[in-house]
């Protein structure tokens, strides 16, 4: 008596069986498009690999940056990657979470959706256009402040000197890239914020907690899992953006964290930006490579992101 | 005796204000903080120190003021709880200011510097033969619409057959997996996808193979898990009372979603499609990878370099001329276009969604 | 067009959850038969094991037999799709489909199958199946408004036209006053007495003096205690059940004692 054995199987087709090749003709076509993905997504990382591999053994001399091997290409980069995303989210972080509080428990009602829309339109600018403004506007804009930072704490490492004079340099492409990710990690913990039981709120409330003390009590504890997601896919995005930094950044092959000179750490994504129409034979291999590191980074950043919101089960109207 | 003095100072004015500043205290703080500031900078500019006046940096110092001065004030007069509501208060108030500053630059600049060269030669000539001054971008965007019509044409049916199948099919592991990696993929950074698809027909084609569909191919590995994500969210939507009526007409399975599911939220998906193609329309990474970039006209996706729009900018701005002028010009006017086109999207899709949609009867 | 339907033996199951067990009943044609019972009995899952709606629910299965006009609903190689044309179902709230106009409500059966029909047989159609859900008088001048601009009770007469409009055998129907107001359900009451001529009715109700005012059978179903089955506790004549029923849980249920 189990289940398949009282589930009536399709063996004997009769005049129905045209309603049937629909159903079936249909449900094969949306499964296939959907395997569809998962095959694209092992192409891309099989191409990358493919053409990798002769970076990956090449011989000393044929690596660009007169590298011995490809991990000493790649390393610098890796360490300008990661930096400037951390730098960006550093400045991003309280930022946005400044904003989605600001949407989801200060503003007005009325004015919170506009709020919400008009930072929504940020995340649809073209990176290309934030490059330009950061070059063109912000990088002169910020940096005499930059001068003044130098010849007053310069003797902390990071304000470092000799200063940029053209504002170029990784702190400028981090504003940069904070305000690129601002955008969606503001709409997570907007959404998740606006989750937040009102029964718990209401109570802390009735308690005569004060706002933020509310806030503390009922919202932040609810929330804690999908700030820490919003960071994660914001760094993913820090991680991957190419053409604000290829554009802001006057970059060097070093490993430093001085925020202000003009020899700044390249990433990965803008290093393969600038590099690619040049580039030939393994030069070609290596940037592609490089690709592929960054590939993994950020799908380990991103599957961990998913990992910790853990999803709660959506609700669904089809089941 | 101090019992007496303090009901008779009860009566005299509320308990329930005491100790409290008044309600447009902050409001006027936050006015006399930038005016400070404001002054400041207007004595920093007549003494010859800066330049010339800074309103951002004005707003942005003066903001800072607020905060401190609110803080010390309340915890004055309010006490220490009221006085730490009071400062994360002013501090998200702050991000927000902080957050549109650049906003507001970003916006002003491209407007300002973008309307030089947005004229009619702008849009009927394209870069060919030009050395200096004038030209056009009608190579870029003729490029950037039919390049990204075809990533549309690709990715739409797949992303849409997809959160069919997530939606209304999948059980198991098979659609557990797909959510899962959609997720994934919406992660990939959009150069990834540009040196995928330049492998993918380096492969076949060597290395120095550029075209246009080569850019199609890229931008639909990054638009097709935005559609997914949207279309599902859209069809988890639809009541299922109208898939049951559906069914207990006998309509079978695939009709039902045909004739009833899509129709019912055709404006949803809609809206998902063009945020989805207002998201890919500003990818320079890919493009500038896989389709190269040339000054002439070229129409045909499948042959030779094809200019796109973003990379358009990207290359009037990388290699200037002896005068940078018209080519930074260019670069202002493109990036200019190009914001217009992805508001006009998104604009166009937010009102689609909201016009079309069908009321469902709910109470 | 009205057909008796016999069920023997029918246990239904959530995956492993016994939902309803062991239910033997026998269903006359031309005959008003209402389902009563506390929440979570069990008889909304028996009312969809009739035209096999509980397949839409993952995991749902049964075992027995459901005989309409003798022929098993559940034997190899029956198609749900064809069981449900000739067994129509209205639902606890109304949903017509809000992308189609009314005339395109009643209609829907027909055209999303893919049946060409005239124009002239479909005005007829419509014109019938809202004249039998007593609806025409009420929206003939209004045919291509959208049917969500109905009231609720219009809105559920229409969703009968509907399904009356397939011409089914037998039309089951899940509470489907529950979402109204009095005067609608009066509405959908005289409906239901009208219906009765044509077809086999089958209602799950709560309210109680809306089983005796409209049926002509009165099944109960009960459960044990949560996460026991449901079971068929007293089927018999409606003025049997509520007067002098032979069950003592009957009794207690049909007086308000309890549920």
């Amino acid at each position: 008596m189990t289940a398949t054995a009282e589930r009536p199987t399709p063996t004997a087709p009769r005049p129905k069986a045209t309603v049937r090749l629909g159903d079936r003709v249909f449900s094969l076509a949306t499964v296939l498009s959907g395997s569809l993905i998962l095959l694209v997504l092992v192409l891309v990382a099989l191409f990358l690999i493919v053409q990798s591999i002769p970076a990956l053994f090449a011989k000393p001399g044929e690596i660009p940056n007169q590298a011995t091997n490809f991990w000493t290409y790649v390393g610098p980069l890796v360490f300008g990657t990661v930096w400037a995303a951390i730098l960006a989210l550093i400045i991003a972080t309280p930022l946005s979470l400044g904003i989605a509080l600001f949407i989801s428990h200060y503003a007005p009602r009325r004015i919170a959706a506009v709020l919400g829309y008009i930072i929504d339109l940020l995340a649809a600018v073209p990176s290309v256009v934030f490059g330009l403004w950061g070059v063109l506007v912000l990088a002169p804009f910020i940096q005499p402040f930059y001068n003044t930072l130098v010849d007053h704490v310069g003797w902390i490492p990071l304000f470092a000197g000799p200063v940029s004079g053209t504002g170029k340099t990784i702190l400028t492409a981090a504003i940069v890239l904070a305000v690129m990710c601002l955008p969606i990690m503001t709409a997570v913990m907007r959404e998740i914020f606006l989750q937040a039981p009102v029964l718990h709120e209401e109570a802390a409330l009735a308690l005569g907690a004060t706002r933020w003390e509310m806030i503390r009590m009922a919202v932040l504890p609810f929330a804690r899992s999908g700030i820490v997601s919003a960071v994660m896919l914001g760094l993913g995005r820090a991680l991957g953006e190419t053409l604000a930094i290829a554009i802001v950044l006057s970059p060097a092959t070093v490993v430093n964290v001085f925020l202000l000179t003009s020899q700044n750490p390249n990433t990965i994504a803008a290093n393969i930006a600038l590099q690619f129409n040049e580039a030939q034979g393994v030069g070609l291999n290596t940037l592609i490579a490089s690709g592929l590191i960054l590939f993994v980074i950020t799908l380990l950043v991103n599957m961990a992101a998913r990992f910790v919101v853990n999803r709660r089960k959506a609700f669904s109207g089809a089941n | 005796m101090s019992v007496a003095v303090r009901s008779s100072r009860a009566t005299t004015s509320n308990t329930l204000t005491a100790g409290k500043l008044p309600k447009g205290a902050p409001w006027g703080l936050l006015i006399v903080s930038w005016a400070i500031f404001v002054g400041i900078f207007l004595l920093l500019k007549a003494s010859g120190t800066t330049a010339d006046f800074n309103i951002v940096g004005a707003l942005f110092f003066g903001t800072i003021l607020f905060d401190v001065l609110i803080v010390v004030i309340s915890m004055v007069v309010e006490g220490g709880r009221k006085a730490k509501d009071r400062l994360v208060t002013s501090l998200v108030t702050t991000a927000f200011i902080v957050t549109l500053l650049p906003l507001v630059s970003l916006i002003y600049t491209v407007i300002s510097r973008g309307v030089a060269r947005f004229d009619a030669n702008y849009f009927s000539e394209s870069m060919r033969n030009v050395i200096g001054a004038g030209g056009g971008a009608l190579h870029a965007i003729v490029g950037t619409l039919e390049i990204t019509a075809f990533a549309a044409l690709i990715s739409i049916p797949i992303g849409l057959l997809t959160s069919i199948y997530l939606v209304e099919y999948g059980r198991g592991r098979l659609a557990r997996a797909i959510t899962f990696f959609v997720d994934v993929m919406t992660g990939i950074p959009s150069i990834v996808a540009g040196l995928f698809a330049f492998a993918l027909f380096s492969l076949f084609l060597g290395p120095a193979f550029r075209a246009g569909v080569v850019g199609s191919i890229a931008l639909s590995v990054l638009m097709i898990p935005v559609v997914v994500r949207s279309s599902e969210e859209i069809l988890k939507i639809v009541p299922n009372e109208l898939r049951e009526a559906s069914f207990a007409l006998g309509v079978p399975k695939w009709l039902t979603i045909l004739k009833i599911v899509l129709p019912t939220s055709i404006a949803g998906l809609t809206t998902g499609v063009m945020l989805a193609i207002s998201r890919v329309i500003g990818e320079t990474a890919p493009l500038l990878l896989t389709t190269g970039f040339t000054t002439s006209m070229n129409y045909d996706l499948f042959n030779d370099r094809m200019m796109t729009l973003p990379v358009f900018v990207y290359t009037q701005y990388a290699n200037q001329g002896p005068d940078a002028t018209p080519f930074v010009e260019r670069a202002w006017t493109g990036a200019l276009v190009l914001i217009l086109i992805v508001m006009a999207l998104n604009l166009l899709a937010r009102l689609i969604g909201k016009i079309f949609s069908p009321k469902l009867s709910r109470r | 067009m009205s057909k008796r339907i016999e069920v023997k033996d029918l246990n239904v199951y959530y995956s492993k959850f016994r939902a309803v067990e062991d239910v033997t009943i026998t269903i006359e044609p031309r005959t008003v038969t209402a389902f009563i019972g506390p929440s979570g009995c069990g008889k909304s899952t028996f009312l969809r094991t009739l035209n096999r709606m509980h397949e839409v629910i993952p995991g749902a299965y049964v075992e027995g037999e459901v005989l309409i006009d003798g022929n098993d609903l559940y034997a190899q190689g029956v198609d749900p799709v064809l069981v449900r044309r000739q067994v129509g179902m209205v639902f606890q709230r109304p949903n017509p489909f809000p992308t189609m106009s009314i005339r395109e409500n009643v209609l829907a059966g027909v055209k999303l199958n893919n049946r060409r029909i005239t124009k002239s047989d479909a005005d007829d159609l419509v014109e019938k199946s809202l004249l039998g859900a007593n609806l025409w008088n009420e929206v003939k001048d209004r045919l291509d408004k959208p049917g969500s601009g109905l009231s609720g009770g219009q809105q559920q007469r229409l969703c009968i036209a509907r399904a009356v409009a397939v011409s089914p055998d037998v039309i089951l129907m899940d509470e489907p006053c529950s979402a109204l107001d009095p005067i609608s359900t009066l509405a959908i009451e005289d409906l239901i007495e009208e219906l009765k001529q044509e077809y086999t009715i089958v209602i799950v109700t709560h309210n109680m003096q809306q089983a005796s005012r409209v049926s002509d059978k009165t099944a109960f179903f009960n459960i044990a205690g949560t996460g026991k089955p449901g079971k068929l506790i007293e089927y018999d004549n409606t003025a049997t059940m509520f007067s002098n029923p032979s069950v003592q849980a009957t009794e207690d249920y049909v007086s308000g004692r309890f549920g």
